[in-house]
């Protein structure tokens, strides 16, 4: 596991973060809201994480990079408040996805690395069961059917090709041709202004 | 549909009811409870009861007034009073 593809997985969970929590306040019910919110937070919290086993300053790497310099995948920046059946279906597909992506690196040989992983896994068990119960719930839903069809693509993109059928076996969904990370959702731009605003408006030598 | 969630706050302590969810579903309800009432570590376990499983007593008729039956409905002031005055030993207070 080299620097690149940690990177890759932490600005995924920044960035889903920051998509899933646009539903605070205004989630179907306000159990979900606070299920959702709760679980965006989490995803920021992983992220990190991850970020400090790569550098010192984790705010550096959350908030200082330009936009293209990020490694997330466009299935997370993609906006979809105030489309309930894609906001589902992308997080059942990308925790699927990630509890393989964080199973390998459980696996790793470096300590911090695993222990990290091993975290991570224990609160990616609730995701998943969140993520779970509403894919059930849904699943005969023609939108959500839709919304799974129209995003596996990318989810698929979030693994290592070897991982690929893992993900399929897990969802039960026909394998398709994946769209590879590496280029940027065109909401991405938008989204980082919007997030690293305040951040950039400091003025200079200000400590949180 | 409720579901009144119940709190430990640490194992071999009482359960005590901390709010209700409303969930379509047990394992919906599972889930926002733990979000609820569990994601600041309050909580070492939770029970998640169906609200219409929980069997209400709140009757308590009393028609006729046997509040003897209480031990707040026996004043023993009030009865040595009158044993007193009836016996002449009245003490004036």
């Amino acid at each position: 596991m080299n620097e690149q593809e940690l990177l890759s997985i932490a600005d995924d969970e920044l960035v889903l973060g920051w998509r899933d929590s646009e539903w605070t306040g205004i989630a179907p019910v306000l159990e979900e809201d606070v299920a959702l919110s709760s679980i965006a937070q989490n995803e920021i919290g992983h992220a990190r994480a991850l970020y400090t086993l790569i550098a010192k300053d984790p705010d550096a790497l959350a908030l200082d990079r330009r936009p293209e310099e990020y490694r997330s995948s466009a299935l997370v920046e993609l906006r979809f408040v105030p489309d309930w059946a894609r906001t589902i279906a992308r997080r059942y597909l990308y925790e699927h996805a990630d509890a393989i992506r964080i199973g390998r690196l459980a696996e790793s040989d470096d300590k911090a690395v695993a222990g990290l992983a091993a975290k991570i896994q224990r609160e990616e068990a609730y995701h998943l069961m969140h993520a779970d119960m509403w894919a059930e719930r849904l699943r005969d839903e023609p939108r959500f059917r839709a919304a799974l069809d129209e995003l596996l693509p990318y989810a698929l993109g979030l693994l290592e090709a070897a991982d690929r059928p893992a993900l399929l076996a897990a969802t039960g969904l026909e394998n398709v041709a994946p769209i590879e990370r590496g280029r940027h959702d065109d909401s991405w731009p938008q989204l980082w202004e919007e997030m690293t605003m305040v951040r950039r408006s400091e003025p200079a030598g200000v400590a949180w | 549909m409720i579901w009144e969630v119940f709190r430990q706050e640490r194992k071999g302590q009482p359960f005590q009811h901390a709010g209700s969810v409303a969930a379509p579903e047990a394992e919906f309800a599972r889930a926002y409870a733990h979000e609820q009432y569990g994601r600041r570590g309050e909580s070492a376990a939770l029970w998640v009861v169906a609200r219409d499983a929980i069997l209400d007593v709140e009757d308590f008729v009393d028609e006729l007034g046997r509040n003897y039956h209480r031990v707040d409905g026996y004043s023993l002031k009030e009865k040595l009073k009158e044993a007193r005055e009836r016996a002449g030993t009245a003490v004036d207070r």
